[in-house]
């Protein structure tokens, strides 16, 4: 798995139109860049709460609530936790494993989410 | 005040954090009874010797929305209410929410504001706002009551025994926080020193009742503490957490929620508002949802009075 890392929204690539399609995302052409699914977070929810990638790719959440969430990953090792997400701001997170990610907003705890990773 | 004495409330001011709603209590002989003014009337005066006191909730300095962007003036405002009481209060609770992202400088910012109040003592409780990154360490670096690095507490002050709770850990994912096995015990502990006769007032963030569970407005294990409380004569939980006034009463076991000093929220279940963000009201009405809660205690009753003050009256 690879870093963590905060960043200001970015332009969002033609990957996640397909995301957005089909929740399913095919990563790593040979020379395209890397893959980046958006999950948004609007009204105390995840969406879409479920997403399907393949490894390599990266999620990014992004917070368009007034109040702050966080993304808290709900495995033993905590793989991955953002800070305080205020209003507009993104976490990102790479998934290099398959396998099924849980997570929640450990400020609302009702609102849960889960990354799943398949291979192609 | 009297008794004001700055170094003692520098000391104390550790505890203590604004939101959005004070309340002042005052206890004589074992019955709490809030003071103060729900309209434009001016607060009652408290019965001579009685304890009074205040609660604020959820200032969530920091925030910088349209639902308000001046959260520090409006702390401010409540404060100088406060300071204007007949009867100055012995103590300012704040229940939670004293920062909006768990910031060092929000915190600190919070807790130099709150020294502006002429009380010896604030004490406050932890909120979700208050331990997002890094659970209650960040938060007791400014606001750790008795130094030992945990967020509950209890003291006596005015023959009353105060409780202060953190229910906004301890969940798993999809459920409610919780207070937990360990504050649990601890609370049975400390009960167990305390005299059925004694009247008792708890502060927690989260409502100690469920009010509405989609939106986390309730605490996991609330039933355990409140079994833990039935058998006293008089006992008030005092809640911040959903923005707004709302009581239930079991028994002797009454619980209140306050309004905030930071920016409205829906009420439960709102139709057409399926979750609990912040609320932006036309210019001019903000300051008639913020407020603060003034109680006293007072003997011959088991329930405490307050009355809810809000900024604009």
């Amino acid at each position: 798995m690879s870093r963590i890392s905060f960043a200001k929204r970015r332009p969002r690539s033609a990957l996640v139109l397909a995301l957005l399609a089909g929740f399913t995302i095919r990563a790593s052409f040979a020379a395209g860049p890397p893959a980046v699914a958006i999950v948004d977070i609007t009204k105390f929810m995840f969406g879409p709460s479920e997403i399907t990638v393949a490894p390599g790719t990266t999620v990014r959440w992004i917070n368009h609530d007034e109040v702050p969430h966080t993304v808290a990953s709900r495995d033993k090792t905590k793989l991955f936790t953002s800070k305080a997400m205020d209003t507009d701001d993104q976490f990102e997170f790479s998934f290099a494993n398959e396998g099924d990610y849980t997570y929640i907003c450990t400020v609302h705890p009702f609102m849960t989410g889960v990354v799943h990773v398949r291979k192609p | 005040m009297s008794n004001h004495d700055p170094s003692r409330r520098r000391a104390l001011g550790c505890l203590s954090a604004w939101s959005g709603a004070a309340v002042l209590w005052t206890v004589t002989g074992g019955v709490p009874r809030a003071l103060g003014a729900t309209n434009a009337d001016a607060p009652p005066a408290a019965a001579k010797g009685a304890l009074t006191f205040v609660q604020i909730s959820d200032t969530h300095i920091g925030f910088h929305r349209p639902a308000n962007r001046d959260v520090v003036g409006s702390l401010r405002r409540a404060i100088a209410d406060i300071n204007a009481l007949p009867q100055a209060p012995a103590l300012v609770v704040h229940t939670g929410d004293v920062s909006h992202l768990s910031k060092a400088e929000e915190f600190g910012s919070a807790k130099e504001i709150l020294q502006e109040l002429h009380v010896d003592r604030v004490h406050t409780v932890p909120g979700e706002h208050d331990t997002i990154d890094d659970g209650v360490s960040g938060y007791l670096k400014y606001f750790d009551h008795d130094g030992k690095a945990r967020a509950w507490y209890s003291f006596d002050q005015g023959g009353v025994h105060f409780i202060g709770l953190n229910n906004v850990l301890n969940f798993k994912a999809g459920t409610l926080a919780a207070l937990g096995d360990d504050q649990l015990a601890w609370m049975k502990t400390d009960l167990a020193g305390v005299s059925r006769s004694t009247p008792i007032v708890v502060l927690a963030h989260i409502p100690l009742w469920t009010i509405w569970e989609p939106w986390g407005w309730g605490t996991a294990d609330s039933a355990q503490a409140l079994a833990l409380l039935r058998p006293f004569g008089s006992v008030t939980v005092l809640n911040g957490h959903i923005h707004q006034v709302l009581q239930k009463v079991e028994g002797h076991v009454a619980l209140h929620t306050a309004m905030s000093l930071a920016y409205p929220l829906p009420t439960p279940g709102q139709e057409g508002i399926g979750e609990p963000g912040p609320v932006t009201v036309p210019a001019g009405e903000l300051g008639r949802l913020l407020g603060t809660r003034q109680l006293s205690l007072v003997r011959g009753q088991h329930e405490l009075a307050l009355i809810d003050r809000p900024l604009d009256r």
